[in-house]
C-alpha cells in the first residue's frame, strides 16, 4: 500500500516537473520482454523511463541500479526493494570470481523487462554518450529473445545536475528507438558500437 | 463579473459555436478521411473553448485570478524558452534564480502595487545578477550567450507577459474597477488578430512575407487579419476607456507588434530547428506559440495606457 502510493507519488512528481513526453519513434508500448537500454546522466534517468511507460508494463519493468548507491538500510533501499523493484547489481566486483550480471540473467529468465545503462556509470561530461561497458552484449547474447530498445532521454542532465538538490523545471523528451537488430556474426566490439550508435541517433540534433 | 463583462464574454462564447459549427460542417463535407488541415482547425477551436473557459474563470476571482493565471502562463512559457535554449552546467545558479525567484517576485510585486520596482525588477536588477550567478560556474565557454539566454527567456516569459496583469495596477480617471476589461479587450483583440490572419492566410493567401522566417505567414494574411482586428478593437471601444479612434489606433499598435512577436519568436525556433515551441496546447503547439503576439503586444500596450490614461 505504501509502497504503490509512494510509487505514484514518484510518477506524478517526475511528470509534473519534467512533462516527461514520451515519443514511440520505433515501437510501441507492448507488453513484450524487453531491455530499455538509455543513456545515463542523472539519479532520476530510470524514474523517468518508469514513469513514462504505461502501469501494465511498468508493474513488469525493473530498473537495473547499483547497489553501492541503493543498498543503504532506509528510505534508498525501500524505494529500490519495494517501490521500483529494481535489480541490483555490485558494480565494485567484490568478490572475483562471480558474475556480476548474475541478478540481471536471473530477472530475465523470470520474464521481466528492465531498464539498463550500458555507460554503466553517470555521464557527467560534455560527451553526449561514453563508451559502452560489455554488460549490454553479455546480456544480448544470453537472451536473444529479449528486444533491445534504445531509449535517449534528453535535458534530464539540466533537470538534475550532479551535485544539486533543487531540480530545474525544464521538459524533458524520451525518445524510443526501433528494436536493435541481432546480427549472428557481430563480434562484441562491434555490437557495442551499433547499440551506441543506434542510442545517439535519437538524440536531438546540436546546432 | 460586471454587465460589460458578461456580455463580452457572451459574444466569445457565440463565436467559438459558430466556429465549432463551421469546423464540424467542413469536417463532415470532407469525408472521414484524416484532413491535416481541418483536423487542425477543430482541434485549435476546441483548445479555444478550454483556454476561454480557464480566462474565464480567472476573470471571477478579479484581480488575483489574473494574476494567478499569468503566473501559470509564465511559468509555462520560461520552461518551453529555457527547455529550447541550451544551457551548461554552470548556468544552474542563474537558472534557479529565474524559476524559483524571479518568476514568483515579480508577480508578487505586481499584486502589491510596485509599480517603482516591477517595472525595472528584470531589466536592471536580474539583468545584472544573472551574470554574476553565471560566472560563479567558471565556466566561459560562450559565456555572453549564456547570460543573453537566460535574461532573453526571463524578459519574454516573465516581464513581458506579466505587463498583461499589470494593467491592473493603473488607475485610469473614469474607469475605476473595470480594468479587468482592458485586459479582456488586449487579449480579445490580439489573439482574434492571430486567428484572422490565419483565416486570411489560408483563405486568400498568395505571397510570402517572410519565408525563410516564418513559411505559413502571407502578405494577404498580415493585412487582412490586422485590418479586421482593428476593425473589432474600434468597435469594442465601450469596453475600454478610449474613444473609437483612440481604441483604432491602439488596435493596430497591438496587431503590428503582435505580428513582429510572431515574426521574431519563429526565427528563434528556425534556429533551434524546431516548429513549435512546445506541446501542451492541442493543435496550436506550445504556450508561447499561442502567446508570442501578446508577448511583444503587452508591454507596449501597457506602457502607452499608462502614460496617456492613467
Amino acid at each position: 500500500m505504501l509502497a504503490a502510493l509512494t510509487a505514484f507519488g514518484i510518477t506524478s512528481v517526475a511528470r509534473l516537473i519534467t512533462g516527461a513526453r514520451a515519443l514511440w519513434l520505433g515501437c510501441t508500448p507492448q507488453p513484450v520482454q524487453r531491455l530499455y537500454y538509455a543513456n545515463h546522466s542523472s539519479h532520476g534517468d530510470f524514474v523517468l523511463i518508469w514513469a513514462s511507460l504505461p502501469q501494465e508494463l511498468r508493474r513488469h519493468t525493473r530498473p537495473v541500479a547499483g547497489a553501492d548507491y541503493w543498498q543503504k538500510p532506509g528510505i534508498r533501499q525501500f524505494l529500490i526493494n519495494r517501490v521500483f523493484n529494481g535489480v541490483l547489481i555490485d558494480r565494485q566486483h567484490s568478490e572475483a570470481q562471480s558474475d556480476p550480471l548474475q541478478p540481471i540473467h536471473a530477472a530475465l529468465e523470470q520474464g521481466d523487462s528492465l531498464i539498463f545503462f550500458p555507460e554503466g556509470t553517470r555521464n557527467l561530461g560534455d560527451e553526449p554518450l561514453l563508451a559502452f561497458k560489455s554488460g549490454l552484449f553479455h546480456l544480448a547474447s544470453a537472451h536473444p529473445e529479449v528486444e533491445l530498445i534504445p531509449v535517449w532521454i534528453a535535458n534530464l542532465n539540466r533537470v538534475m545536475p550532479k551535485g544539486r538538490a533543487l531540480p530545474l523545471p525544464l521538459l524533458c523528451t524520451l525518445s524510443f528507438g526501433e528494436p536493435l537488430q541481432r546480427l549472428p556474426d557481430d563480434s562484441k566490439h562491434a555490437f557495442l558500437e551499433r547499440a551506441r550508435l543506434a542510442l545517439l541517433a535519437l538524440a536531438p540534433k546540436e546546432s | 463579473m460586471d454587465h460589460n463583462t458578461l456580455l463580452l464574454f457572451a459574444g466569445i462564447g457565440g463565436l467559438l459555436l459558430l466556429a465549432s459549427l463551421i469546423g464540424r460542417l467542413l469536417k463532415w463535407r470532407a469525408g472521414p478521411a484524416p484532413h491535416a488541415v481541418i483536423d487542425n482547425l477543430n482541434a485549435r477551436i476546441n483548445a479555444w473553448w478550454v483556454m476561454v473557459l480557464v480566462i474565464g474563470l480567472a476573470f471571477v476571482f478579479g484581480k488575483l485570478g489574473v494574476i494567478l493565471l499569468f503566473y501559470c502562463v509564465s511559468f509555462y512559457a520560461l520552461r518551453e524558452f529555457l527547455t529550447l535554449t541550451p544551457t551548461r552546467r554552470g548556468d544552474y545558479p542563474a537558472l534557479v534564480a529565474a524559476f524559483y525567484v524571479a518568476l514568483p517576485v515579480q508577480y508578487l510585486l505586481i499584486a502589491m502595487d510596485w509599480y517603482g520596482l516591477f517595472s525595472i525588477f528584470i531589466p536592471v536588477y536580474l539583468f545584472l545578477l544573472l551574470p554574476i550567478l553565471a560566472s560563479f560556474g567558471g565556466d566561459t565557454t560562450r559565456f555572453l550567450e549564456r547570460a543573453s539566454k537566460v535574461q532573453w527567456g526571463l524578459m519574454i516569459a516573465v516581464y513581458c507577459l506579466s505587463s498583461v496583469p499589470a494593467l491592473m495596477t493603473l488607475d485610469i480617471p473614469g474607469f475605476e474597477g473595470r480594468n479587468l476589461l482592458l485586459i479582456a479587450w488586449l487579449i480579445l483583440v490580439v489573439q482574434i488578430s492571430d486567428v484572422l490572419q490565419y483565416v486570411c492566410g489560408k483563405l486568400f493567401g498568395k505571397r510570402k512575407v517572410a519565408p525563410r522566417l516564418s513559411p505559413s505567414k502571407t502578405l494577404e494574411g498580415l493585412l487582412g487579419g490586422v485590418a479586421l482586428a482593428t476593425l473589432i478593437g474600434a468597435t469594442l471601444f465601450w469596453i475600454t476607456p478610449f474613444t473609437f479612434w483612440q481604441a483604432a489606433l491602439m488596435a493596430l499598435t497591438v496587431n503590428v507588434m503582435g505580428f513582429f512577436g510572431g515574426l521574431v519568436m519563429s526565427a528563434i525556433k528556425r534556429d533551434r530547428g524546431v516548429k513549435d515551441w512546445g506541446h501542451m496546447i492541442e493543435g496550436h503547439g506550445g504556450m508561447l506559440d499561442r502567446m508570442d503576439s501578446v508577448c511583444f503586444a503587452a508591454p507596449v500596450f501597457f506602457h502607452f495606457v499608462r502614460y496617456w490614461w492613467a
